[in-house]
């Protein structure tokens, strides 16, 4: 006979299960990515056709500042712009399972609860790493050259895909919000449209109409794209410090974290 | 406690707040450990939010609940170890290969490794995948796919095993294979709750049946107390003479429950006790010196219980009835 004590503490799942148990999730994801390659590839389709439209197109209108050349001005931006719209993949991914009764199945085994959750969101992180590797190249090919230092640049990248990481959180929420993928989808685009296109992502925000510019150069998109942009191109003078980007991207981690597992634990 | 129970289940309430839906109103089951115990009843009459709810995928709004000794809201986990879910939908992974899938559920029921591999390798082969071991799911068959959701609720050698619907819209092939290897889990001491809308599997898998409707149990016991307290033995008496038939019905009008019924030569009386009414007829007929040329003694099917008790039919009865098709062509997809 167990005693009330030995029930539990058995009732809970050791640090290194709950640590396994993310980890067998996130292969799980990270299998099906690579299953469907077509889609990684076409995923950075997209980004590569905003590299071209603003480097070719509107880039030439574009005045980005004593120094500083366009392109370099505009690859940190589209980057995090990237990395934001790859975030989105987790709530789709999570409405997916959601859908396909797989979140049931899970729910039902002795696994750790954040589990389900943070293998999506870590698998989601190394699907944007795969992104940002090409869209590196792609950026050197048209022009883009780091004028601060490779340890730099590498920062930059660090500190953008840490905010994609804070970010999927978010969209785990939505994810497990919605009614079906698709509506899921829909729904990351009033969120992700505003927040990376009022930012200092691909316009300074100087050119921006004076009420749009308080919340233009404080919100967290921007903070993180000045953040990556100070770390690797030279002579920007940004209105907000690194440190800023990375305590946004900590505080929502901290914030939405635990609020997905909750809705996670009561989703029908 | 008197009863070795593995499910245990008392006055659960279930409201979903989207549209107000009361999915279950004081529900109870008790399943008796190493039996079948068929749930039944029409599609949106709760089953499906019982099982989740005795599975710890859902929360009850009131009612206490134990699973294999355990309480499903405040042991969830010791719940969990013990117990296997295959529900209505077949959840596997379409992009995991059926090894991967397996292999998968083993590491997140904490098995190492090895273990988790082994374990995937015998069930593949116990549930006839091997061949498709390596092969993602999106390219099984429909009934593949339950085999391989099955073996995955089986990883853990769970106690309990909680089946939504297993053989809804599988093949009869198919539908009797899944049978098989119930049936064979129950030899082995596994407890098995079952849903379905199949009177005929419930009937011949489970020991207990639990009748519920608009969330509520409206009949339970087992397949013949259902079938008995119906009372609905038909006897059907064939004559050899028009004559000889009118002239029985009025020798066989105080046997039955109704007023016998003349169909062509044959005279039909419902009775609640088959075998004895049966004799009682015989005899009046062989006194009174009349020819017999045949005899039907017709039991009732669960399908007549559930009808009776409901009102209506059974969800895949109506549909196949509407569509004109027969019953197992209206299954199969």
């Amino acid at each position: 006979m167990t005693t009330t004590a030995t029930t539990k503490n058995t009732d809970r799942v050791s640090l290194r299960w709950t640590i396994t148990d993310a980890l067998t999730i996130t292969w799980r994801n990270l299998m099906s990515i690579l299953r469907i390659p077509e889609a990684l590839f076409f995923s950075a389709f997209q980004p590569i056709m905003f590299i071209l439209l603003f480097r070719y197109v509107f880039g030439g209108a574009i005045n980005a500042g004593p120094g500083i050349s366009y392109v370099n001005y505009l690859i940190p931006g589209i980057f995090v712009q990237t990395v934001c719209f790859g975030a989105a993949g987790t709530a789709i991914g999570l409405s997916e399972d959601l859908q396909k009764g797989l979140i049931e199945r899970f729910r039902a085994l002795p696994m750790a609860r954040s589990a389900v959750l943070a293998g999506r969101t870590t698998a989601d992180l190394m699907r944007n790493v795969v992104t940002v590797c090409i869209m590196t190249v792609v950026a050197f090919a048209v022009g883009f050259r780091i004028t601060t230092s490779v340890p730099g640049f590498i920062s930059g990248v660090a500190v953008m895909l840490f905010f994609a990481f804070a970010l999927s959180w978010f969209m785990a929420i939505v994810g497990l919000s919605a009614p079906n993928p698709e509506v899921a989808q829909l729904m990351t685009f009033p969120l992700l449209f505003p927040f990376t296109f009022a930012s200092s992502a691909f316009v300074p925000i100087q050119s921006m109409p004076s009420w749009l510019q308080g919340f233009a150069t404080y919100q967290p998109v921007s903070v993180t794209v000045n953040a990556v942009r100070q770390l690797m191109v030279e002579n920007f003078h940004s209105p907000t410090p690194v440190w800023q980007a990375l305590l946004w991207s900590m505080a929502m981690i901290i914030v939405l974290a635990p609020l997905a597992v909750r809705r996670y634990r009561s989703v029908a | 406690m008197a009863k070795d129970l593995a499910v245990e289940a008392h006055g659960i309430d279930k409201t979903f707040p989207r549209g107000d839906v009361k999915a279950l109103v004081g529900f109870e089951i008790e399943v008796p450990r190493g039996t079948v115990m068929g749930l039944l009843g029409p599609n949106g009459s709760g089953k499906t939010t019982a099982v989740r709810i005795l599975s710890t995928v859902l929360r009850a709004d009131a009612g206490s609940a134990l699973v294999a000794g355990f309480d499903v809201a405040k042991q969830s986990k010791m719940v969990r170890r013990r117990i296997g879910l295959a529900g209505q939908f077949a959840a596997v992974d379409e992009n995991l290969t059926g090894t991967e899938n397996l292999y998968m559920v083993g590491r997140l029921t904490h098995l190492e490794r090895k273990a988790a591999k082994l374990r995937a390798n015998d069930l593949l082969e116990q549930f006839g995948l091997s061949d498709a071991a390596d092969r993602v799911a999106k390219t099984y068959s429909g009934g593949m796919r339950r085999r391989l959701d099955l073996a995955a609720a089986l990883v853990h050698r769970p106690e309990v095993l909680f089946l939504d619907e297993p053989t809804t819209g599988l093949d009869p092939q198919s539908r009797n294979d899944l049978w098989a290897v119930i049936e064979s889990l129950v030899e082995e001491g596994t407890t098995v709750l079952l849903t379905t809308q199949y009177l005929e599997e419930a009937d011949r898998l489970a020991q207990g049946i639990v009748v519920i409707d608009h969330g509520q149990v409206i009949a339970k016991g087992t397949p013949a107390e259902l079938k008995a307290n119906l009372g609905e033995t038909v006897i059907s008496l064939t004559l050899s003479k028009h004559d000889d038939a009118v002239q029985a019905m009025g020798l066989l009008a105080s046997i039955g429950t109704k007023a016998p019924v003349l169909e062509g030569l044959a005279v039909e009386i419902t009775v609640s006790d088959g075998p004895h009414a049966a004799t009682e007829a015989l005899r009046a007929l062989d006194q009174a010196a009349l020819k017999l040329a045949g005899l039907e003694l017709r039991e009732p099917s669960l399908d007549d219980v559930f009808l009776d008790l409901t009102g209506h039919r059974t969800e895949a009865e109506a549909k196949t009835e509407s569509e004109g098709t027969s019953k197992r062509a209206g299954r199969g997809r």
